[in-house]
């Protein structure tokens, strides 16, 4: 009688499975179909995924796009930093670049707007997380992400880097401002 | 033949036969783990008094070199040094075999140990604070990657081993029928070992080339795919190692039978066909992968391991009861579990796995492992709260019941502060869920894993987290410190057993050592099959139900997860629109 000796059966495989575990099998199967189901459907009907759209990059061309929109869209200075915040047009790229050990730069959006928000690294991983919201998302160096991103809450919103990234990493925040 | 020279001998307690060569290479494996296992907590102790936001003791960089000798040391390297002890007692004690090429096992035991130290020194340097997953383009020194392939090398030649004395009982015919359940069991860890030390070897190979200036470029997105098919298979080792450790607990302390081999055995078969690629979940919010990959390797459409973890989570705690219901406590639905051996700590190591591993661990695992649940749980220490559970709660206490059975057995000592060792699995199993369950609180608050300051003192721009985050850190830090002691008792005991418990008989030398007047030439007799249950089924149970206990305790089960599973959609459906 032990799960350390060779089964009893000789055609174990035969063995008719008890009620107790033929109906938990049953049971678990469907859980793990609807589970599986459930992202599929989301893509349809939810408001909240990762969009698809990467590119491959360098981080010249990619800094190069984040200094033209900081030169077109600046609307002030902040911090001992000295961080340009850009205030794009409601519906347009916008960019963000992770390096050590600054998220770079700081930006102002609309509510119940969509900006199509570009993402990528000038060096190392880093991790681009949007608090107190708690929306993550892994940026790597050499791959640009682009998601469409719809602030549905006005207030003062910090970006930190909850990738390791070396001794300077909790220095790396910014600053997502969503007014009316 | 060799085999006429190999030499064994009995354990009288638990009636199984040790091959000399086998239980040499288990104890010199099982002791280095241990002691890894006292380098890793002291190493814990210091990475959560700094993450507690009330002492934050260490300095930046010593926190980050801290945390990744931590991840090594506690996830690579004390558990595969107890899994190789595992395989040499699965297919050499429990199938009453000698063991295959002996001498080769000293070859694992030496690459593992050279592997492990090289890590070490070169973590210990300075310059390789990368964490366990050393994510490129972030570099650590040559000899940190190098150490972990010497490591992988001598596993895989453990694994190979393992192999070759399951070809010799088969061979010699030390067994009859099909070999036992978790033999079986300890196949899957191994095949899967196989598996994983390939894709460690298919990435890191490259990237210890890349460290030493001969490859120039590593992709970064590629490299995560292949790490994590390293990274993530190992914990299916240790989920089926220590799944098997508790069907061993189950048929050693209670003579239990599996419920069903066909079903015990198939799911032990889904973890091989259906785990070891689905890596895909850590990598659901990165860039340059499709959401129809990530979904379709995240859950192969089914998520048939899931499963798999859920019909042992029934199988295992229904085997107890219908072997305890056949011993005469069939009255109502919990009395087999009432009359369970709570104070023996093999039972209630195992007993606390289990419900650890399934709950916490098991639960938290699926939900974040959704495509889109991830974007409101990726890298917070959510993260490490849940793997905390999988692996302390769930494979280290297996292993912790394995050593309390093992004790004695093995190495021929009895426990050494016997009241003491009642009261450790409690200890740690409690500090260790409090610990995983605040710091997957925290996670939901947003708080940053590998994250020296959650103050971010000096940065640009300052921010505050919610001061219930900050109160779950510092709960973290008190049940971490719990769970530490736990720990610690723990390796007291194991080693204070070594060294000062009573001797089981008068050949017992240093440590457990024997001299060769222990055993003897004479093979052991023929494993024989099962003996057939002496009590029918249909004499046990309630309504039709031979289990019916443990029946109701995996619908609670159920219950949570469909309900903790709705809780995340609902929070996730607050968060700001992403497409």
């Amino acid at each position: 009688m032990s799960t350390i000796l060779p089964p009893t059966d000789v055609i174990w495989w035969k063995v008719p499975v008890d009620k107790s575990e033929g109906i938990w099998v049953s049971l678990a199967l469907l859980w793990c179909l609807f589970m599986f189901a459930m992202m599929p459907i989301w893509h349809v009907y939810g408001n909240q995924n990762l969009s698809n759209e990467a590119y491959r990059t360098h981080p010249e061309v990619f800094q190069a796009k984040v200094d033209a929109m900081v030169a077109a869209h600046e609307v002030r200075r902040e911090t001992q930093w000295n961080v340009p915040v850009v205030k794009p047009p409601v519906g347009s790229d916008v960019y963000m670049l992770g390096k050590k050990w600054q998220w770079y730069p700081a930006l102002e959006l609309k509510k119940d707007e969509s900006y199509r928000l570009h993402l990528s690294s000038m060096d190392w991983q880093h991790g681009f997380s949007v608090q107190p919201i708690n929306i993550n998302a892994q940026i790597l160096p050499g791959y640009e992400s682009v998601m469409t991103i719809t602030p549905n809450q006005t207030g003062e919103f910090t970006i930190i880097c909850n990738e390791y990234c070396g001794a300077g990493h909790h220095f790396m925040t910014s600053k997502i401002y969503v007014t009316e | 033949m060799s085999s006429t020279k190999s030499l064994f001998r009995t354990d009288p307690g638990s009636g199984l036969f040790f091959n000399k060569s086998a239980e040499t290479l288990m104890k010199v494996n099982a002791i280095t783990a241990v002691v890894f296992l006292l380098i890793g907590g002291i190493l814990a102790s210091l990475v959560t008094a700094t993450r507690m936001p009330t002492l934050h003791t260490l300095p930046t960089a010593e926190f980050y070199q801290a945390l990744t000798a931590h991840g090594i040391d506690m996830l690579i390297v004390f558990i595969i040094f107890f899994e190789m002890a595992v395989l040499y007692f699965a297919s050499s004690t429990l199938l009453r075999a000698r063991i295959a090429a002996p001498r080769w096992g000293w070859v694992q035991y030496i690459l593992m140990m050279v592997g492990a130290l090289m890590t070490n020194y070169a973590i210990l340097k300075g310059n390789s604070s990368v964490m366990m997953t050393s994510y490129v383009p972030m570099p650590a020194e040559p000899l940190f990657y190098l150490g972990l392939i010497l490591f992988a090398v001598g596993a895989l030649i453990g694994c190979f081993i393992f192999f070759g004395t399951l070809v010799i009982a088969k061979e010699e015919k030390t067994y009859e029928g099909s070999v036992p359940l978790i033999v079986f069991g300890a196949t899957v860890a191994a095949i899967i070992a196989v598996f994983t030390i390939a894709s460690g070897a298919i990435i890191l190979i490259p990237t210890f080339f890349w460290s030493i200036g001969v490859i120039s470029n590593i992709d970064p997105l590629m490299y995560r795919v292949i790490w994590w098919a390293l990274g993530h298979s190992s914990q299916q080792i240790n989920v089926a190692a220590h799944i098997t450790i508790w069907y061993m607990v189950a048929g050693l302390l209670f003579g239990a039978k599996p419920m069903s081999e066909k079903v015990s055995r198939m799911a032990f078969l889904l973890y091989i066909l259906f785990l070891q690629l689905a890596s895909a979940h850590h990598i659901l919010v990165d860039p340059g992968v499709s959401s129809t990959w990530k979904i379709f390797n995240t859950s192969y459409a089914m998520y048939l391991a899931v499963l798999a973890s859920m019909i042992h989570g029934l199988t295992v705690p229904g085997s107890i009861e219908v072997a305890q219901r056949m011993k005469g406590l069939n009255n109502g639905l919990f009395t087999w579990l009432q009359k369970a051996p709570w104070g023996n700590p093999v039972f209630s190591s195992m007993f606390i796995s289990l419900v650890g591993f399934g709950f916490l661990g098991g639960i938290s695992g699926v939900v974040m492992g959704v495509e889109q649940i991830n974007l409101i749980i990726h890298n917070t220490i959510y993260v490490p709260g849940h793997f905390h559970a999988t692996v302390v709660l769930g494979t280290t206490m297996a292993f912790m019941s394995a050593t309390y059975f093992l004790l004695p057995t093995l190495f021929g000592r009895e426990i050494f502060m016997a009241p003491l060792a009642k009261l450790q699995p409690y200890l740690f199993g409690l500090g260790m869920a409090g610990f995983a369950v605040f710091m997957m609180g925290a996670g939901t608050m947003g708080v940053a894993r590998r994250h020296w300051d959650m103050a971010f003192t000096g940065a640009p721009y300052a921010f505050e987290y919610p001061a219930i985050a900050y109160t779950l850190m510092g709960l973290t830090g008190i049940f971490a410190a719990m769970a530490i002691v736990g720990g610690a008792l723990f390796c007291i005991i194991a080693v204070g057993t070594l060294l000062f418990g009573k001797k089981v008989d008068s050949k017992v030398g240093f440590m457990g050592f024997r001299g060769a007047d222990s055993y003897t030439t004479e093979r052991p007799p023929l494993l024989e099959r099962a003996p057939a249950d002496t009590v029918s089924h249909k004499n046990i149970g309630i309504g039709g139900f031979v289990a019916p206990g443990t029946f109701i305790l995996a619908l609670a089960f159920l219950a949570t997860f469909v309900l903790y599973y709705f809780v995340n959609w609902k929070y996730l459906s607050s968060v700001w629109g992403l497409s």
